[in-house]
């Protein structure tokens, strides 16, 4: 039978969705012990609680959140310096979604209402025309993973005005989960990849890691029909003691990925060594703007150092924290002491519960995991 | 529920985004301005005064929005709209007095004080609600952005209607689509570029609610409209007041397709987007049908829909707001803070 | 970062088109798309970019993928009306 397309591109299908929660129980159930999976996208753990897919999981089936959240592992020197621009008197461009994570003595929120010149885009474009429209230096916090990276590339590419300047905080997100597998207190048997990143770097990436960790792979979307398929796809696996490179994202991933993306991407950046907030340093986890890029590069034209803000005294309680134990894959949520008592949305201590992506906020958003 | 306790030392954009932090600073630093348990303590839309055999209701709102003319509205509109539909909320649906206090930037353009008024005054006809008098103050440049409103009104109510009176079994029925005010402004304020029929639904609701309280009487037991925090911070209040769990259905929630697409763009939850030309009104289950033939006979109300039930009383689940997505439950949770465009 | 958005290009001029989400258009970047790209075409958008053009054959892939793991379902493993096994079934509210 031939459907008609979904308008909107939407997967909505209650009574499809209600036979694959029951497929997805039959599979744990067929597992016979308790099975853990790790999605490494803060726009999963946003589409299951907005769905209210967690709740209605099987009990024995784990879905943690990995190292997935660009706000959450965006590391507080990286904020620092860019707060050290601001309080230079620069005009400072950055996603809504940092506005207020916390460097270690404030956040660039914080730092506007002391002042500072900092502004919400919503696009990397609109940062060019902000630029193109002023004299004065504008510079552009380009912050997230390997789509967000794409799109700060393209601007480089295309005749950038000289008075546009990237602190580039880029990450690499297939690097983290090799961190994630290495970790000798993981129990992650299988991995849902993030779509859309897979969108850029295909998802042949994941063959090489399958065949190293033997742990499965599937790249999910994000309607509740993709994430549901891809669980049951992965959970099968589970139970039949595969791993292997499944891609349930067809529309959007492809093998190769973006080819045209990923050559931008590798034209203006080059992998770096980076600290990912609260996890570790990562071998090739960060994105550095390559040599040829010095003229936009705030770090070259500013002399910005990661270390140039003052530290400060973090709060006594930050230190029972486990944000990158729960990022990691090694605790949840409720694991923390903090958890929906001292560390709440209205006053959050670790990233994971700052970031409308993290972990926490989104649990406790949604009211889960509290008491 | 825990309760909202003030934990600053000082105000924070939070504070004024209707959210539980703006009912902490409330009830932290002005509620006993009254005294212990008056009308104050109450905290709803207005307060209920005796007299004779009905109520006078009075209530007062101050506005300030960026920018102040923005797709379907302007300050203007939403200062009568807003007091008007304060008054409304508490069954006050005929309107006799509204003040108007203006404090404007120095070089203001009298040009715009001239389309403020012509707006203000196009609503106030449309509620029949008079502006019997006004204040103006001027500051310096920089010394406050623009212009910034504060309206009052007085309105007289046959009968109260509280926004804590839900009971077990009601319905929750809402006279339209969500989010249209709270997008549309976003969408201005950040000039994000988005074309289409994004607009404020901003609008005096007294007729409408006039209308629901003929149709439903008594079976009309509580009201409130959904303004900044959205239903979602509404609704929770009301929950939270009546000691009730209510249950909303998502594939009842009207939305206008632009509103849809731009939450869907911003990353932002339409529930908790504000509303400036919508009411919710818990409605015993055996007035729901005529209640609902009413007020889609009305302009304001031709999508009126029933949304969601309240589900329990008392018990564990007091207090709490749940949505039914079709593919399981989700809490809702009031946010602390203007939403922000998000791109992950 | 992955908030991506999907809609149908309405209009292109060179290296921006109009991209219509189903109540709001918007302009968006035609730099990094994977394909050339035409009107009435449906890509995926993310930071006012398009980072893919979605081929109308893979919306009907994803459909009848869909309907075939919840039609498996229907007949191997929980018969219509069967009530739930215990401990599989999730509890209806959190």
């Amino acid at each position: 039978m031939t459907q008609a397309t979904p308008r909107r591109l939407e997967f909505r299908d209650v009574a499809q969705g209600k036979a694959m929660r029951a497929r997805l129980s039959h599979a744990v159930a067929q597992a016979g012990r308790p099975v853990t999976l790790m999605h490494v996208c803060g726009s999963h753990e946003q589409a299951m609680a907005r769905y209210g897919l967690r709740a209605s999981f099987p009990k024995d089936l784990h879905v943690q959140m990995g190292p997935g959240c660009p706000v959450c592992v965006t590391d507080a020197p990286e904020i620092d310096a860019c707060i050290a621009l601001a309080a230079r008197g620069l005009r400072v461009l950055t996603y809504g979604d940092m506005l207020r994570v916390p460097g270690r003595a404030m956040s660039l929120e914080d730092a506007r209402a002391g002042g500072a010149r900092v502004e919400v885009v919503y696009g990397a474009t609109q940062a060019a025309q902000i630029a193109r429209a002023s004299s004065d230096p504008v510079v552009f916090f380009a912050t997230g993973f390997e789509t967000t990276a794409v799109a700060t590339a393209a601007l480089l590419l295309d005749d950038p005005p000289d008075n546009l300047v990237i602190l580039s905080a880029h990450k690499w997100v297939p690097a983290a989960m090799e961190i994630v597998a290495q970790t000798p207190e993981s129990k992650i048997e299988g991995f849902l990849a993030a779509g859309h990143a897979a969108t850029i770097t295909g998802y042949g990436i994941f063959e090489r890691f399958v065949e190293r960790y033997r742990v499965p792979v599937v790249v999910g979307g994000f309607e509740p029909l993709d994430i549901l398929s891809a669980l049951v796809l992965l959970v099968e696996q589970v139970s039949a003691g595969k791993a292997e490179v499944v891609n349930a994202f067809p529309r959007c991933v492809s093998r190769e990925g973006n080819k045209k993306a990923l050559s931008a991407l590798w034209r203006v950046f080059d992998m770096a060594d980076g600290e990912w907030r609260g996890i570790a340093r990562i071998p090739s986890g960060n994105l550095a703007l390559k040599p040829e890029f010095a003229k936009w590069d705030a770090r070259e034209r500013f002399g910005v150092e990661l270390a140039e803000a003052p530290p400060v005294e973090e709060r006594a309680s930050a230190a029972e924290c486990l944000c990158g134990k729960i990022m990691s894959g090694i605790a949840e949520p409720n694991d923390c002491p903090l958890f929906g008592k001292a560390c709440r949305p209205d006053a959050p201590i670790g990233a994971c519960m700052v970031s409308s992506e993290g972990a926490c906020r989104i649990w406790h958003e949604h009211g889960l995991g509290l008491r | 529920m825990i309760k909202p306790t003030l934990t600053d030392d000082l105000v924070h954009m939070k504070h004024g985004a209707g959210g539980r932090a703006m009912r902490a600073l409330i009830e932290g630093v002005f509620v006993d301005l009254e005294g212990e348990g008056g009308e104050a303590a109450r905290m709803d839309d207005g307060a209920a005064i005796p007299f004779g055999d009905k109520w006078l209701v009075v209530t007062t709102d101050a506005h300030v929005i960026k920018p102040l003319f923005f797709p379907g509205g302007d300050i203007g509109r939403l200062a009568v709209s807003g007091v008007v539909n304060d008054l409304a909320m508490m069954g006050a649906t005929e309107v006799l007095a509204l003040t108007s206090s203006m404090i404007i930037e120095e070089g203001f353009p009298i040009e715009l004080l001239r389309r403020v008024k012509a707006s203000m005054k196009a609503a106030s006809r449309e509620a029949s609600a008079p502006v019997l008098t006004g204040d103006t103050k001027v500051m310096g440049r920089g010394e406050i952005d623009g212009l910034v409103m504060s309206t009052s009104g007085l309105g007289v109510a046959a009968r109260v209607v509280r926004d804590a009176g839900l009971r077990l079994g009601d319905a929750i029925v809402i006279n339209g689509s969500i989010g249209d005010h709270g997008l549309a402004v976003m969408s201005a304020r950040h000039d994000l570029g988005l074309q289409g029929e994004l607009r404020s639904d901003v609008a005096p609701l007294n007729g409408l609610v006039r209308v629901v309280l003929a149709a439903g009487g008594e079976a009309i037991h509580a009201m409130k409209d959904p303004t900044r925090g959205g239903v979602t911070s509404a609704l929770s209040e009301m929950a939270e007041k009546a000691g009730v769990s209510v249950v909303l259905e998502e594939s009842s929630l009207p939305m206008s397709d632009a509103a849809r697409a731009a939450a869907d763009l911003l990353g932002i939850d339409p529930l908790g987007v504000a509303n400036e030309g919508k009411a919710l009104f818990g409605v015993a289950p055996d007035a729901l049908d005529r209640v609902l033939a009413a007020m889609r006979a009305h302009p304001l109300g031709a999508r009126a829909v029933c949304i969601g039930r309240v589900v329990a009383q008392g018990g564990p689940t007091a207090g709490t707001l749940l949505l039914d997505t079709g593919f399981g439950h989700r809490r809702l949770f009031e946010r602390d803070g203007e939403p922000l465009p998000r791109i992950c | 970062m992955c908030l991506g958005v999907p809609g149908k290009i309405v209009s292109i001029d060179d290296m921006v088109g109009v991209v219509d989400f189903w109540g709001v258009k918007r302009d968006v970047a035609m730099h990094i798309v994977d394909e050339p790209v035409a009107v009435g075409d449906y890509v995926l958008v993310h930071v006012g970019f398009a980072i893919r053009r979605i081929p109308e054959e893979e919306i009907a892939e994803t459909l009848s993928f869909f309907e075939q793991m919840a039609a498996e379902d229907l007949e191997g493993l929980s018969p219509p009306g069967a009530p739930p096994k215990p401990g599989t079934e999730p509890e209806a509210l959190p």
